[in-house]
């Protein structure tokens, strides 16, 4: 291999692995971004020492060798306990213990040790140390517990790409690593990534040819605020949400009995569509029963608490259960809302992030004096107390977000505080049966400190501590998140680990810039998921080249548009849509759509309401993929093959997979087939040539005109499969025979049998379930 | 150290380069790529691909397939033979034999705990002399094959945690599973079949259910999930063409389908195109290898004679004891059974000895089948529950009908092939078979130990996830070093 070749496989590399230090230095040596070859704390130096040496020198206390801590200055510079030395001399790296020991061949004296199994410090990495000593071995804050502030627009080149201020971060960034932007996506592309972005359905062939009649700015802005005020687009953004929140339709232990969270579903989307500003938003997810003069809404919405798994087995030890959810609202809120993963902090000291198993329990005491008992009477669909009582009155007036054809009583689990504080311990070992120290309820110190002077020792006081505009994490975790779910890779890619560990920015000024503005700007939602659409970063071309696929194979620099295959709920929204199948009603019960047989079945205890899946019918079949019924112990199998999360905890991102059980369903599904069947026998007969029929569906279907080559082929196997069809009739009445929808009278079946087989070709091009 | 590692990481990457970038179209040229990397698809390479794909030292066992009998058969009534409940019969437990050890809610007000021995009787076979019940003939036959662990444990006292903790180390959350982990450390070796199969059967006796956060992926990518083969007309779920497609049309449809999604990648270059194009002719693959496999029609009679009739029967425990012999054979990594029915909290010598119909066969007949076929040695069987059951009665009780709870201190299962020893029995419990008294086997020493016998070093297979490296042992687990031939 050839040097040159060597140094492009070794850049790929370093992208790839997300080896956040290469990257950087490139951009300092390339740009000098920091000045001349100064090292980062924060972004070269704490990586490496949290990944190589924080296990054992770091704020775990019991599991600390040698007495020395790297991640604090005092420890790092003090004498050595062996009174050999010096861990670090500031300045002088070739004096310094840690210096010595990580260039060292030497089994019995190198870090990290063999046994740790952490592996030896690159070339790189031992580089990056040695400069830093060299420099002064300063040490500063994690950058992601320093509040965020706005900084100036970085200058351009190019003053006249950005459309809006994201754009000045991503070009000035783009210039650091030698990218440039690509080109303008073409109307086609752009109508249908904005549509499934802001509503999660196919844009409707008006839709495309209104957007076609002319691209001027002001239509464009025009067209995104429609697409805002859709209800669909509460459908779209409810989603990652109930990722988040693990929404079940069924308890998820064992029995996994039916339960009945959905009013909850339904208040998010609602609020999402009224543009409930974010601090409102989880607030009173958070504390929406202790807020004063609480309504029936603001109950309802703490059952964003509660949506975890409920244990029906006979015989649990109830309080090993009841700590068990407590630790699950502990993990959901810490991962979910402040981006932190803080559960190492249940057995013992978190080894990467300053939080102590103290600090662990004290946000676990948040939760702690919620009513609920480890079980409580379980019935089908009936929840466990505290429960809410949801009236049918009630759905016609205060909840009429809530969709129920049904008019009896919903019961939803919600929180409610028990009158006498619950006494919090620390767990030792994380265990239930082993409490140690009392402690009271207080958010992550090390966060920003959690003042009992403003906040109360209760879950309103840690949303108010979440909201105060110092908090340095509520704001940048939400808006990454947000930008995520439309470039695919949040800013910080590790979307769930803002610590030590986790991934550092891409862009940071950028990140922290639009957390500012975000909170500035009331946590308004909408506003933020505009300015994000209408930059001109999200509106390039996501075409690649050569050069940018070499240099930049994953986009971090975001020099062309996102490209990825849509999630699971949209890949059958997609269908449904521009089939013309989709029943647009809006929350209510989860339904049951087609599900291949015996699944329930084969794994069921035989205990529970669920043993046996039965199919909803009629127009049941033809909701949104939001909708699907998730019984925890056995969720959809199109939506995890598509990889849906399977809402056992929560979880903030999801995995993009491309595999051959992904192939089989687009291929075999009945939902599938059944759509191309229904279009198809729409479509047959009248006078409309064979080339245009194909031409407008596949317009339909992919959301772009189709290239002459493609109309050839397509056509060509029309009339291959007509001509087997014709002569046998009986086979084309085999092949359209599937589904529950009603068929289209007098359509001659040979035609419709080779037009369906035409349509699910489509179906089952990459484009078509592919956000461009 | 670090040096080979990242060497490898480079052929890694170099590899996953050429495979993803600069493939012939249209070509389908799957053959002439590296296995591990056929079933595996999506996103970027990550640091942790790089760690994988390295088995550690030389493996003993190429595969496992796991019998898991879910609800927890009795060890007294099968493999720990304890005289001593029977003359105690109906005795109450003594305080300092059970030690303060915790009680599930549904004995936990019980206010005497009888001690209840046995009905069935109990033998030794074979040169090794093991303790065999009547109630598992077969398996008594092939004791010389097996080693039994008599010392096993586990820290979970309720069902859902226990067999969580069995498949992933951990009693909750969705950590990957032990199938899923192997499929990340060593890929497929076949590129028609899925790393991790999953078969699910079920007796008459009590049952407890199966969930497929049982065979997940966790935070391994999703292609490591096991799939789980239905007994219905699709094995695999939506693997069979719709009514009125044939071998042939399906052929020319993706042809048809592969020409369009050329045209694609010409336009915007995605080297996932290229992949989304591939895994359609893997999927195309399935649907003539699945069926194949799955079909017992063609299987001889003295086959059949060995793992008894039912096994042509689909969806019973014998019939996915002959496929997971068939799949482990055509090379799939990891094949789990479960068999539900064996929670004997009452009733139980009569739901036992169902259940042990069921199983004692087929199970003995997989062990002899492999061996005859010269797999069992590189082919790990393993044979067991989640937890064991109480020596003392639970509910009604009378010398022929009695129930027993759960018990988490002290069970057996068995394992075989795949270079553990044969013909031994490994650690003791006291003579109330409450307490170990002898080489205790934590599941996480268990976990180690499987891994170990495929090559890799337990402390060694991690994965970084959200700023932590995980493995399937956790923060334990010991070579069970007495076992290993």
């Amino acid at each position: 291999m050839s040097l040159q070749n060597f140094t492009k496989y070794f850049f790929g590399i370093a992208i790839l692995v997300g080896s956040a230090i290469s990257c950087f230095q490139c951009i300092h040596t390339k740009k000098g971004g920091r000045g001349s070859g100064e090292v980062s704390y924060s972004f070269q130096v704490r990586p490496v020492l949290s990944d190589k040496c924080f296990a054992c020198h770091g704020p775990d206390a019991k599991h600390r060798e040698a007495g020395l801590r790297l991640d604090v200055a005092e420890s790092a510079y003090a004498k050595l306990r062996d009174g050999k030395g010096f861990a670090i001399v500031p300045g002088n790296a070739e004096a310094s213990e840690v210096y010595k020991r990580i260039i060292s061949v030497d089994a019995d004296y190198q870090m990290p040790t063999p046994e740790s199994h952490l592996g030896l410090l690159t070339k790189d990495e031992v580089e990056v140390l040695r400069k830093w000593i060299s420099q002064g071995a300063k040490y500063e804050k994690h950058w992601a517990f320093v509040a965020p502030k706005q900084s100036a627009l970085p200058e351009v080149g190019d003053e006249s790409w950005p459309r809006n201020e994201i754009d000045y971060f991503t070009l000035a960034k783009m210039g650091e690593v030698g990218l440039e932007p690509n080109e303008p996506a073409g109307q086609e592309q752009l109508i249908k990534r904005l549509s499934l972005d802001l509503t999660g359905l196919a844009p409707s062939p008006d839709l495309q040819k209104k957007f076609q009649d002319g691209d001027t700015e002001q239509r464009y802005e025009k067209i995104v605020d429609e697409l805002l005020s859709q209800p669909s687009y509460g459908e779209k953004m409810a989603v990652h949400w109930l990722d988040i929140a693990r929404y079940g339709d069924s308890f998820g232990y064992q029995n996994d009995h039916s339960r009945t969270q959905w009013p909850w579903r339904d208040w998010v989307i609602n609020a999402f569509n009224r543009n409930m500003p974010y601090d409102r938003f989880v607030t009173w997810q958070l504390a929406g029963d202790m807020l004063p003069n609480a309504g029936k809404e603001q109950i309802l919405a703490t059952a964003f608490l509660r949506n975890h798994k409920y244990n029906e087995e006979a015989g649990i030890i109830l309080e090993e259960y009841r700590i068990e959810y407590n630790l699950d609202k502990t993990k959901t809120v810490s991962s979910g809302l402040m981006g932190l993963t803080v559960e190492c902090g249940q057995c013992h000291d978190h080894k990467y992030d300053p939080i102590s198993q103290e600090d662990y329990y004290r946000l676990f005491a948040f939760f702690n004096n919620s009513k609920e008992k480890g079980q409580d009477k379980i019935q089908g669909g009936v929840a466990v107390a505290p429960i809410l009582e949801v009236t049918d009155a009630e759905r016609k007036s205060v909840l009429n977000f809530i969709n129920s054809a049904d008019t009896s009583t919903i019961w939803v689990s919600v929180m409610s505080e028990n009158d006498t504080l619950r006494p919090t311990h620390v767990l030792n070992r994380g265990v239930y049966d082993a409490p140690g120290k009392v402690v009271t309820a207080s958010s992550l110190k090390s966060v920003m400190p959690f003042d009992t002077t403003k906040y109360a020792k209760n879950r309103l006081g840690l949303a108010g501590w979440m909201f105060n505009k110092n908090n340095p994490l509520t704001a940048r975790v939400f808006v990454n998140r947000i930008w995520q779910e439309f470039f695919g890779r949040g800013i910080v890619k590790s979307a769930g680990d803002f610590g030590m560990q986790g991934d550092l920015p891409s862009h940071p000024a950028l990140l922290d810039w639009l957390a500012v503005d975000f909170m500035n700007h009331g946590w308004n939602v909408k506003r933020l998921v505009k300015q994000i659409v209408t930059s001109a970063t999200y509106r390039q071309s996501s075409r690649l080249t050569e050069a940018k696929k070499e240099k930049d194979p994953e986009n971090i620099y975001l020099s062309r548009g996102a490209r990825y295959r849509v999630p699971a709920e949209m890949v059958r929204d997609i269908v449904l849509s521009t089939s013309g199948l989709l029943n647009p009603e809006i929350g209510g019960a989860s339904v049951k759509p087609y599900q291949p047989k015996g699944l329930w079945e084969g794994s069921t205890a035989n205990r529970g309401d669920l043993t046996k899946y039965v199919q909803d019918t009629a127009g049941q079949l033809y909701r949104r993929g939001l909708y699907t019924f998730v019984k925890v112990t056995l969720p959809p199998p199109a939506m995890i093959v598509f990889d849906a999360s399977n809402r056992d905890h929560c979880e903030v991102k999801r995995q993009k997979t491309n595999t051959p059980l992904q192939a089989l369903i687009m291929l075999n599904d009945p939902a599938v087939l059944e759509a191309s069947r229904v279009l198809a026998e729409r479509t047959v007969g009248g006078k409309m040539p064979v080339e245009e029929k194909v031409r407008q569906l596949f317009q339909r279907i992919v959301c772009r005109r189709p290239t002459e080559k493609e109309v050839d082929l397509l056509v060509g196997y029309y009339h291959s499969e007509l001509a087997k069809f014709s002569k046998d009739q009986q086979k084309a009445g085999k092949v359209l025979n599937v589904g529950d929808f009603v068929h289209e009278k007098g359509v001659r079946k040979d035609q419709a049998a080779a037009l369906m087989r035409v349509i699910n070709t489509i179906y089952n091009m990459e484009e078509t379930i592919t956000k461009s | 150290m670090e040096k080979p590692i990242f060497d490898f990481g480079m052929n890694i990457n170099r590899r996953h380069f050429l495979s993803k970038m600069s493939l012939g179209l249209g070509s389908a040229a799957l053959g002439s790529l590296l296995i591990p990397d056929i079933f595996k698809g999506g996103e970027e390479t990550s640091v942790n691909d790089i760690v994988s794909g390295l088995p550690h030292f030389a493996p003993k066992a190429k595969r496992v397939i796991y019998l898991f009998q879910n609800g927890a058969p009795s060890q007294y009534e099968l493999f720990d033979h304890k005289p001593l409940l029977n003359k105690m019969f109906g005795e109450n437990l003594p305080e300092s034999v059970r030690g303060g050890q915790r009680l599930t809610g549904m004995t936990a007000n019980q206010t005497s705990f009888p001690l209840a021995g046995s009905i069935f009787n109990f033998a030794q076979h074979g040169h090794s002399g093991a303790w065999v019940s009547e109630l598992l003939p077969h398996t008594a036959r092939i004791a010389d094959d097996l080693c039994f662990i008599k010392s096993m444990n586990t820290d979970a006292i309720n069902h859902d945690p226990a067999l969580t903790f069995f498949q992933s180390g951990a009693q909750v959350g969705s950590r990957p599973s032990m199938g899923a982990w192997l499929s990340y450390g060593l890929g497929s070796e076949n590129q028609n079949l899925p790393a991790f199969c999953v078969l699910l059967s079920r007796g008459i006796g009590n049952g407890q259910g199966v969930y497929s956060k049982l065979w997940t992926n966790g935070f391994l990518d999703s292609v490591h999930q096991g799939v789980q083969f239905s007994s219905g007309e699709n094995p695999v779920l939506y693997l069979g063409d719709p009514d009125g497609m044939d071998r042939s049309e399906r052929r020319e449809m993706l042809d048809k389908l592969a020409a369009l999604n050329e045209g694609t990648f010409a336009e915007y270059q995605d080297p996932e195109i290229v992949t989304k194009i591939q895994q359609y002719e893997m999927a195309f693959r399935m649907q003539a290898a699945v069926p194949e496999i799955t079909d017992m029609s063609k299987e001889p009679e003295s086959i059949v004679k060995l793992y008894g009739p039912d096994c042509l029967v689909p969806g019973t425990y014998a019939a996915n004891c002959l496929l997971a012999r068939k799949l482990s054979e055509q090379g799939v990594r990891f094949v789990q059974l479960y068999h539900q029915g064996w929670d004997g909290h009452s009733n139980l010598p009569k739901e036992i000895r169902a259940q042990s119909m069921d199983v004692d066969q087929a199970s003995a007949a997989l062990v002899t089948d492999l061996k005859q076929r010269g797999l069992l040695d590189e082919t790990l069987v393993i044979w067991g529950g989640e937890f064991g059951r109480t020596n003392y009665c639970q509910g009604k009780f009378s010398r022929e009908d009695y129930g027993r709870d759960h018990h988490p201190r002290a069970f057996t299962i068995w394992m075989a092939g795949g270079g553990i020893k044969p013909g031994i029995s490994y650690g003791e419990t006291d003579d109330f078979g409450y307490n170990i008294i002898k080489d205790p086997v934590h599941v996480h020493d268990l976990h180690a130990t499987i891994l170990n016998q495929l090559g890799l070093d337990h402390e060694k297979l991690v994965f970084k996830h959200q700023g932590r490296r995980y493995r399937l042992t956790d923060v334990a687990g010991k070579l069970v070093k007495g076992i290993i031939a």
